[in-house]
């Protein structure tokens, strides 16, 4: 009996939270019938379920709402606002009750037939708030699946992690030993076969984040009822897939990140329509994949957030300095938002606003390896964007060693890694505080060594330094003995006596089975005394003068793919990265590399890429990136003898001798010009368009049209010229080259009249490219 | 009760482990250390690409150091939350039945038995004092806090 009491527990939660999406999609469309239908199901199933148990209160209110939804299914009744607020209270009851079940404790005495009474026509009901969702249509067929516990799947992967460790073992002891080639190849064999079961594996424990977002529309609905404000959802992206862990991570701070935007950001109908927007706020979510992160983005079209109201709070808490706060940067002044202790709303409401929140928000994905990051104009609306890892337990990390002791700091907090005794980096000590100098700028510097407590054979110049950004935090430098490899780990939590430390993040075993240490960055730098706030925001340093006065020009020796000695300038190297060949791929007419996010243009492809991986240069001239293939790193060298130039200008500028040993020296300049080519004058080049900000049909509607012909488009809040304005209103025709303006009735109003109709798709687009003609 | 005990040998001292409690007794070789954690984490260990965090159990009795220079140490593997730890004794001596209840010590013990003291237990081998592992894991932190 425990058991089928379990599974209809089970099978009602399941539909209960496929169903949030759907209440609300109906409520805002009462005529839908596939959605009046599911939503019929459920009580019916409830119902035909209670029957079977003895739950006299459960049947009592599903039979109730069966009834009701029966009569609309038929056409007897029309769906109106009470009906569906009364058929949500019950099902929310419902709700109640199964978690009371499944706990195990007994439901509240109580009576429910004021519920009941609610679905009577007639009957006097809470007025429905006006909420529209618009949900994803059309759901196929459910794929067939079965119902596992989540422990057993736990033991699966773990399992697998630790098959996985086996064979690396096994591997190293087989290179040790000499072996049969048959050997060999069953061993390989056995390889694939586990890398493919760990993939598979993993992808057990992956959950369409659709789970997490079914619940929005219901949670917003609820909101803005409360608040009086109209909202409409807008969901993408529920396919995206993500750790369930994960899922259940970032639950929170989702939520709470929506509250907000309802709270604060989204206006009240009647403030939207004074600041000339519709009287219904959009509030859009949408999941992405990006590498190995995914990207969720939470905008709304509200009033935004005042940087400049933040500071002043900030100010006033104490948690800014007066002469520091006129100093930050648009993006430093939104950052505030995460400052605890914070709140921007006026008056503190239940929902959100009580200075704890954003602070919690931002912990909380960093804890998982993520990062929040806010953008808001304000008038316009905020977008809100959490960036999390795929999972939480294969992490790609470096592994370092101090003193003989390996450890892993994992990849995603490393900025790039500087050796100290090249050119471009001075360590000075302030007070026995160390600050190394990279690039011009001045980044606190602690020795890992120190932090540890452990003593360190190599000296403070010998060392290498790890520029490390946690998440969210600023960069700092830290120094270690060696640098050892790129690794994907395994991470396991580790014991809370070692957590206790604050400097680790996890555990891991290492190829030879020896565990290792992962470091936890953020936690690194507060033991090892590095104020990460205040250092972003002092640490404005201008370019040194002794910037300019090595002459000698470094550069990178490398080897080219095609074998060939090569050279560099190594002030436009970036940095370097290792791709799968799988990153390469041509597009818009040239091999373009996907680094991350970025796709590059990619140079230097001359000789087969390899199998697996390709190591690229990211070269960057300060506005642009490009990639340059390559086979591997010869050196860090510089130019003394005389360049031999080449007679044709081309990718190779000449030759010299470095070394001892002739190389070619590589132009970047040749290789920005033809790799960038139009792309260049894109970007930058690109004439301006002005739209009036508050006008959605403008921003909806005619912004992408305006873009994609060429144009960057500005709002209200731009000072500088505008090579074009697009109005709607010929008197506020200002300072541009050219005004266009746009009326909203098919024929023109008068002779004099050169406005377009705003549908004339032909007219507009000729418009606009005479106008980005004359401009240029 | 009839629960069995592990006998071990912590600092010269007979005591003896719930054997429930102990997955098994092996023998750690690798130990790296954990830097900046509390003093009676010895380090880590792995056993069967499980990473084991080792106590010291005399640095958690705070009755000195256990000598780990000579390479092998004996330990009892338990399992707390979820995290295994490995904790390291002198000697792991037999597994015997517990004879009658638990009840209290009244004699003084010195101050790191009093706090992971269970009771003391009547064995076919005499009377042993019963060992709270999870105050041995839990070290002396615990107190300090």
């Amino acid at each position: 009996m425990d058991d089928l009491i379990a599974d209809f527990v089970a099978e009602s939660r399941e539909m209960l939270e496929a169903l949030g999406g759907e209440i609300v999609a109906w409520e805002a469309n009462p005529d839908d019938r596939p959605r009046l239908d599911s939503i019929f199901r459920f009580v019916h199933t409830v119902k035909g379920n209670c029957g079977f148990f003895d739950f006299p209160r459960l049947e009592a209110l599903s039979h109730a709402a069966e009834d009701a939804l029966a009569d609309v299914r038929a056409g007897r009744r029309h769906p109106d606002g009470p009906l569906v607020s009364a058929v949500l209270v019950i099902i929310d009851r419902i709700g109640e009750m199964i978690a009371a079940i499944e706990a195990g404790v007994d439901f509240p005495e109580g009576d429910d037939s004021a519920l009941i009474d609610a679905l009577e026509p007639g009957a006097e009901g809470a007025a429905a708030p006006v909420v529209t969702a618009v949900a994803e249509h059309a759901r196929g067929a459910p794929p067939r699946t079965i119902r596992l516990s989540v422990e057993l799947l736990d033991r699966v992967m773990s399992t697998v992690s630790d098959m996985v460790l086996a064979r690396n073992e096994l591997a190293r002891r087989l290179r040790e030993t000499p072996t049969d080639v048959s050997v060999d190849g069953a061993f390989e064999r056995l390889s694939a076969i586990i890398a493919e079961m760990r993939d598979a594996i993993t992808r057990t424990r992956m959950q369409r984040i659709e789970n997490l977002f079914v619940a929005l529309p219901r949670m917003v609905r609820d909101l803005s009822a409360e608040l009086g404000r109209q909202v409409l959802v807008d969901i993408e992206g529920g396919d995206v897939e993500l750790d369930r862990e994960m899922i259940e991570m970032i639950r929170d701070p989702l939520t709470h990140i929506i509250r907000n935007a309802v709270d604060h950001g989204i206006e009240t109908p009647a403030e939207r329509l004074k600041a000339g927007k519709r009287e219904i706020g959009i509030l859009s979510v949408s999941a992405r994949q990006s590498g190995n992160q995914i990207l969720i983005d939470i905008q709304d079209d509200g009033r935004g957030i005042d940087g400049n109201k933040l500071v002043e709070k900030a100010v006033a808490a104490g948690l800014v300095e007066k002469k520091e706060a006129g100093k930050l940067a648009p993006r430093e002044q939104l950052a505030l938002i995460f400052e605890a202790g914070l709140s921007t709303a006026k008056e503190v409401t239940a929902i959100s606003g009580r200075g704890v929140g954003m602070d919690v928000v931002r912990s909380n994905i960093e804890r998982i390896g993520g990062i929040v990051e806010v953008d808001s104009t304000p008038g316009e609306g905020t977008r809100m964007t959490l960036r999390v890892p795929l999972t939480l337990t294969i992490i790609p990390a470096l592994t370092v060693s101090i003193a003989g002791q390996h450890f892993a700091i994992p990849r995603s907090a490393i900025v790039e890694i500087v050796r100290t005794n090249g050119g471009s980096v001075t360590l000075d000590s302030l007070g026995g505080a160390g600050v190394a100098t990279i690039r011009g700028s001045r980044v606190p510097e602690v020795a890992l060594a120190d932090i540890l407590g452990l003593e360190s054979a190599v000296a403070r110049e010998d060392r290498n330094l790890v520029v490390l950004r946690p998440a969210g935090g600023d960069v700092y430098a830290l120094g270690v003995d060696k640098i050892h490899d790129h690794e994907e780990l395994v991470v396991k939590p580790a014991a809370p006596q070692v957590m206790a430390t604050g400097l680790y993040a996890g555990t891991t075993l290492a190829d030879d089975g020896s565990p290792i240490l992962l470091f936890d960055p953020a936690g690194l730098a507060e033991v090892g005394g590095v104020k990460l706030e205040a250092q972003d925001r002092t640490a404005r340093v201008a370019e040194g003068p002794e910037a300019a006065a090595p002459k000698a020009v470094s550069v990178l020796l490398f080897r080219g793919l095609d074998g060939a000695r090569r050279a560099l300038r190594l002030a436009v190297v970036d940095r370097i990265e290792e791709v799968p060949v799988k990153a390469i791929k041509p597009g818009a007419g040239q091999l373009r590399v996907q680094l991350g996010e970025a796709i590059l243009p990619l140079a230097g492809v001359n000789d087969e890429l390899g199998k697996e991986k390709v190591r690229v240069f990211r070269l960057n001239d300060g506005t642009h990136e490009i990639g340059y293939a390559f086979r591997e790193v010869i050196d860090l060298s510089a130019i003394e003898n005389e360049i031999i130039p080449a007679e044709n200008p081309a990718e190779i500028s000449g030759v010299t001798l470095i070394a001892g040993e002739p190389a070619e020296i590589v132009d970047a300049h040749w290789l920005f010009a033809h790799h960038l080519g139009s792309a260049a004058s894109a970007t930058t080049d690109r004439p301006i368009c002005h739209l009036p900000s508050g006008d959605p049909w403008m921003q909806n509607m005619l912004r992408p049209i305006v873009e994609a012909v060429g144009y960057r488009v500005v709002g209200d809040d731009h000072d500088a010229q505008a090579d074009l304005v697009i109005t709607s209103e010929p008197r506020k025709a200002g300072k541009a080259a050219r005004t266009i303006v746009l009326r909203s009735e098919p024929d023109p109003t008068g002779k004099g009249d050169e406005s377009i109709y705003r549908y004339d798709r032909a007219g507009l687009l000729m418009a606009l490219k005479s106008a980005g003609g004359k401009s240029r | 009760m009839n629960e069995l005990l592990l006998i071990v040998t912590i600092a010269g001292q007979r005591v003896a482990l719930p054997a429930a409690a102990v997955e098994s007794v092996v023998e750690l070789d690798t130990l790296i250390p954990v830097p900046r954690a509390a003093p009676h984490v010895a380090g880590l260990s792995a056993l069967r690409s499980r990473v084991l965090t080792v106590i010291d159990c005399m640095r958690s009795l705070e009755l000195g150091t256990s000598d780990t220079s000579d390479g092998i140490r004996e330990a009892a593997v338990v399992e707390l939350d979820g995290h295994h730890y490995a904790l390291i004794v002198d000697i792991v001596e037999d597994v015997v039945e517990a004879v009658g209840d638990l009840s209290p010590v009244r004699a003084a013990m010195g101050d790191g038995w009093e706090r992971v003291s269970k009771g003391m237990v009547e064995s076919e081998v005499g009377p042993l004092l019963l060992v709270d592992v999870e105050a041995l894991v839990s070290g002396v932190e615990t107190r300090a806090a």
